[in-house]
């Protein structure tokens, strides 16, 4: 993968070692046939972000337990935060979900976008649980990912916790992310 | 609402880069295209043009804000009034659709639509990155960050749901590849790259081509997935005032094509939040074929069901399939044009692999190669080559759609493309439809020829 990035990256250079920069500058102002004049910019920024309303969501994370949002008018739960209901708009309430479940759909990524592409080959799966009608995105792992078959659906999975210190006096303490918990096939 | 006119359209070259202009100049690219269509002087349009909508997906790949206003002001339109649209992969679809709505509400008598993205500015990986912005930034990108995967999630439910199958998915491929084959605006009509070192004519390319292509995200291959583009479309669109405006400044439209109707739908950002509840019926389905079905769940698009139907009703359609002439859908994925056709009803939910196996989709005028069959009743999809072969300029592309569709109603594409190949003979309504991530936001638009 790196050497894709790489490939790709130096075709570039090349191209822009050869881009209008290199040529004169035309007396009598006629510029056709000299191309454009390329250049790479980096960008970075560090933003302050806040998970806001969510922010419970990952400290269950930490504790390695996994939250899910339940509106009782409606009686309907999601496997992911929602403040409030998308039917009736009332604030939901937290509900602690179960640490096994099945496979809804799933797929073995082999590229990524560029944050994730060191990781590839990995498995993304929507897990399902009894008795919530939301979904939970996760990195589905422990399967052989070099052969991927619809089989996969409806297999029985557990989740498992990046092992985090649950001392929130450790300085600074670690953030929690939604990839601190990821699901495996369920051991019989 | 005042009937709204679709008059003239314009496209430039979509290519993987087009370092050779700014993305203004590359508009301006589209728009005189427009203008040659019209005969008229980009001076007179300026005359006759009361408002703009600019539309690109992303100001990540610009790096500069407000790029909507610097394209309308290098056009020379200041002092008028302008805005800008995004609604992720549908941005384009979303434009032509708010320049309908400024005509239709009176606002103005001629707007422009025109769109744009310069997805060459980052390099590929970066890109697919900047497009997996566009799903939850905080639950979804962290664990996926990759639309394909996305999708191909989705389609590992549909086939499961309902026994689609890889080859269905190639088919729709070899159909839009071999269509753009004669469609001289497509990024992809020569040689194909099947990423594995291998290169295909785009006219010979096969079901076992796009079988072997490399795998980005299982089951979809190379050549079952869009590819980002720089490129951009325009499109004017009047009131019956303002076809009276054109007609005073000389402009020469072929044939008067009306938007007959339009139609939005939305779905939840999060695609594990999608409910899995009854199906929304259209006019001719039956509620019985979806007995136990769970809807729509992670395998179909609740939005573009939601889109079509409401562009069905303002337009007064009642069967698709025997209204429509040609359907130009958003077909990122050979996986989405399969779910796209069953969200539009042309499909039964479900059906969709079975209806491009029975031919109906594809052009009656192309050779697709053996075990591929062409049904006699026909409704083309994607008879342009769709965004796989045409290439994906996000905010060019809704328009893009608008573009080729207006062609084929006023029965110009021989003399766009250079050939009648890709004409549908006697079209007289089509429909466009474009999508944003895992369909999230679809905006689907009927156009019809008023024959005077």
């Amino acid at each position: 993968m790196r050497e894709m990035k790489k490939r790709e990256h130096d075709a570039y250079e090349r191209i822009i070692a050869k881009s209008g920069i290199t040529r004169r500058f035309p007396r009598n102002l006629d510029f056709s046939g000299i191309p454009p004049i390329l250049f790479l910019q980096p960008y970075a920024i560090e933003y302050v972000r806040s998970y806001g309303q969510d922010s419970p969501f990952f400290l269950g994370l930490r504790e390695r337990k996994l939250l899910g949002s339940e509106c009782k008018a409606c009686r309907y739960r999601w496997a992911t935060p929602r403040g409030h209901c998308m039917f009736c708009g009332k604030e939901t309430t937290w509900f602690k979900l179960p640490h096994c479940g099945t496979v809804h759909a799933f797929t073995v990524c082999r590229f990524g976008s560029e944050a994730f592409l060191d990781e590839t080959p990995f498995a993304l799966a929507y897990i399902e649980f009894e008795d919530v009608q939301g979904l939970f995105l996760s990195r589905l792992k422990e399967v052989p990912l070099d052969a991927p078959t619809l089989d996969w659906i409806g297999m029985p999975v557990e989740a498992r916790f990046a092992s985090r210190p649950s001392a929130p006096e450790q300085q600074p303490p670690a953030t929690p992310s939604v990839v601190d918990v990821w699901f495996v096939p369920l051991k019989q | 609402m005042r009937p709204v006119f679709c008059v003239a359209g314009g496209v430039s070259k979509f290519a993987k880069a087009r370092k050779d202009k700014t993305f203004q100049a590359l508009v301006r690219e589209a728009v005189d295209e427009m203008c040659q269509d019209l005969r008229i002087s980009h001076r007179r349009l300026r005359e006759v043009t009361d408002e703009t909508v600019l539309s690109y997906f992303s100001d990540h790949f610009t790096g500069q804000l407000k790029a909507g206003s610097m394209v309308h002001d290098y056009l020379g339109f200041c002092p008028a009034g302008s805005h800008r649209v995004e609604g992720g992969g549908a941005t384009g679809g979303l434009c032509f659709q708010e320049a309908y709505k400024t005509i239709a509400s009176g606002a103005a008598d001629i707007c422009l639509a025109c769109g744009f993205e310069t997805m060459s500015s980052v390099l590929t990986w970066k890109g697919n990155e900047f497009i997996a912005l566009a799903s939850d930034v905080t639950f979804d990108f962290p664990v996926g960050g990759f639309y394909s995967g996305y999708y191909a999630a989705m389609v590992t439910r549909h086939m499961k749901e309902f026994g689609t199958t890889v080859e269905q998915m190639a088919m729709v491929s070899v159909k839009n590849h071999r269509n753009a084959v004669h469609n001289p605006y497509a990024q992809h009509a020569g040689l194909v790259d099947l990423g594995n070192g291998e290169k295909v004519r785009a006219a010979d390319l096969t079901v076992a081509d796009v079988l072997r292509s490399v795998e980005i995200a299982w089951p979809l291959k190379r050549l079952d997935i869009c590819t980002m583009s720089d490129g951009a479309a325009a499109c004017l669109l009047a009131s019956e005032k303002g076809l009276r405006k054109l007609q005073r400044a000389r402009a020469r439209i072929p044939a008067l094509v009306k938007v007959s109707g339009i139609g939005r739908g939305q779905d939840t950002m999060r695609l594990a939040d999608r409910p899995r509840g009854e199906v929304i019926l259209l006019p001719h389905e039956d509620p019985e074929l979806y007995r136990g079905l769970k809807y729509p769940g992670v395998h179909s698009f609740r939005a573009g069901r939601v889109a079509a139907k409401q562009a069905y009703e303002r337009a007064g359609i009642t069967d698709p399939l025997c209204k429509l002439d040609f359907v130009e859908l958003h077909d990122a994925y050979t996986s989405s044009e399969i779910q796209t056709v069953e969200d539009l009803g042309l499909a039964p939910y479900g059906r969709g692999g079975a209806f491009i196996e029975s031919g109906l989709p594809f052009m009656q005028s192309i050779r697709y190669g053996d075990g591929i069959r062409v049904a006699p009743a026909r409704l083309p999809v994607n008879p342009s080559g769709g965004l796989i072969a045409c290439g994906h300029p996000v905010g060019a592309t809704g328009l893009m759609q608008a573009v080729f569709a207006l062609w084929q109603l006023q029965r110009t594409i021989r003399a766009r493309f250079g050939s009648d190949v890709l004409q549908v003979p006697g079209a007289r309504c089509g429909l466009i439809h474009s999508h944003a991530g895992t369909g999230s936001y679809v905006a689907v638009s009927v156009l019809e020829r008023v024959d005077a």
